[in-house]
């Protein structure tokens, strides 16, 4: 088959596509962070969790340990379910502590996990079992006010 | 209004019958490069000169706002954000419309109007896979790449105004951007976008071009009709699109 300039450049042109867009799955984007097959899932049963969205990062210690994958509302318990995707990496003792805290006055919510002491570890599917909502600012606001009426 | 619905007809029927007769061209892929070649390659000085342009923009512009309120180092996500889903597939979507759109359909008419095609459909050689076809291929083939190169120059001018010029942190601004660009909800919904934007953007320029009145002044009303149809079907299209993929965070 002969070869001309023209199927250099187009060649050229297609690693070029080709290397912009693995720059953009790796520098750009997060592709590096995924590690979905090494991963295990956590739940927790949160009274409210405020704003606290699909994706949304897991700390620990303000690490990023994992990721929110899943929230729905659950009828038996009345109460949100979040489902945990966790870094393998990570294991946590049966008594951690998962409370939905706010980077900053404004910022976006995340989970944070507070390990306790327990010598076993939580697996695959298992619940937490002490949980702590979201502060909604709305309602602490309230509570002042009423505080504040109530003392005058 | 009549005519519209007949040209409209008359549109889907040609893409059909290209989509049908796409095999010939397959099975004989110089054709095709060489599509590629005019299509692709000769767009790569404006996608990426206006890429970058269009980032330094964005990273001064974001720059001068965010710093107003003490988080100037979320410019990154920003210029990110905003090349992969939006500005990267639709300003790259224009500027192919332009460069490379106008020239298919002012290739096909002049053939037209030349008689070359009807001198080609003579010698028993379809000029729909022959010629219509390999174009279309090209364009929906080179639009996702061209879209993927924009913005990544975009982001490379938001990094040079920002990080090198001005001086905002380096490590924040690459792992805040990283922290929120999602590989498959932002990079890869914008992949499908521009494709999208592809199709539609080719599938006009070969159709005007092949429906263009043989004359001189109708291949010039037939270009000027591919750079208007597809630039306003891009940005509708656009609307469309990111009402589906984005709407709410999930």
């Amino acid at each position: 088959m002969q070869r001309t300039v023209m199927d250099f450049w187009v060649g050229v042109f297609v690693m070029a596509g080709m290397g912009a867009l693995l720059i953009l799955g790796l520098k750009v984007g997060n592709l590096t962070s995924y590690q979905s097959e090494d991963s295990y899932t956590l739940l927790g049963n949160f009274e409210n969790i405020g704003g606290l969205k699909i994706r949304a990062p897991v700390k620990s210690a303000g690490v990023v340990v994992g990721r929110v994958t899943h929230i729905e509302f659950s009828l038996e318990t009345y109460d949100a379910v979040v489902t945990l995707s966790m870094d393998s990496r990570y294991r946590f003792p049966k008594d951690t502590f998962a409370s939905i805290l706010t980077s900053g006055l404004l910022g976006e919510q995340y989970v944070g996990l507070l390990p306790g002491g327990d010598e076993d570890m939580l697996k695959n599917g298992e619940r937490f079992m002490k949980t702590n909502s979201a502060v909604v600012l709305e309602e602490m606001i309230g509570r002042f006010l009423f505080n504040k009426a109530a003392g005058d | 209004m009549i005519d519209g619905i007949w040209r409209l007809g008359g549109a889907s029927h040609f893409i059909l019958l290209v989509l049908l007769k796409s095999w010939t061209s397959f099975a004989r892929p110089r054709l095709i490069t060489r599509e590629i070649y005019y299509a692709g390659v000769m767009s790569l000085v404006i996608i990426t000169v206006s890429g970058l342009f269009v980032g330094l923009v964005l990273g001064l512009q974001g720059y001068e706002t965010l710093q107003k309120f003490g988080s100037e180092s979320a410019v990154g996500t920003l210029v990110a954000l905003s090349l992969v889903r939006e500005l990267g597939p639709v300003v790259a979507g224009l500027l192919f419309a332009s460069r490379a759109g106008s020239a298919m359909t002012a290739e096909i008419g002049l053939m037209k109007a030349t008689e070359q095609l009807s001198a080609m459909g003579m010698m028993a050689v379809d000029p729909i896979a022959r010629v219509v076809a390999p174009k279309f291929w090209a364009g929906v083939f080179s639009m996702p790449l061209l879209a993927a190169m924009f913005s990544v120059m975009g982001v490379f001018g938001g990094y040079l105004v920002t990080v090198v010029v001005i001086g905002v942190d380096e490590g924040s601004f690459w792992s805040q951007m990283q922290n929120a660009v999602d590989f498959r909800y932002d990079i890869v919904n914008g992949v499908i976008k521009s494709c999208c934007f592809g199709v539609v953007i080719t599938a006009i320029a070969v159709f005007e071009g092949f429906d263009a009145p043989p004359t001189a002044e109708g291949v010039s009303m037939a270009t000027t009709r591919t750079v208007v149809t597809s630039s306003l079907a891009i940005l509708g299209l656009d609307f469309v699109l990111t009402a589906f993929m984005f709407r709410g965070v999930a």
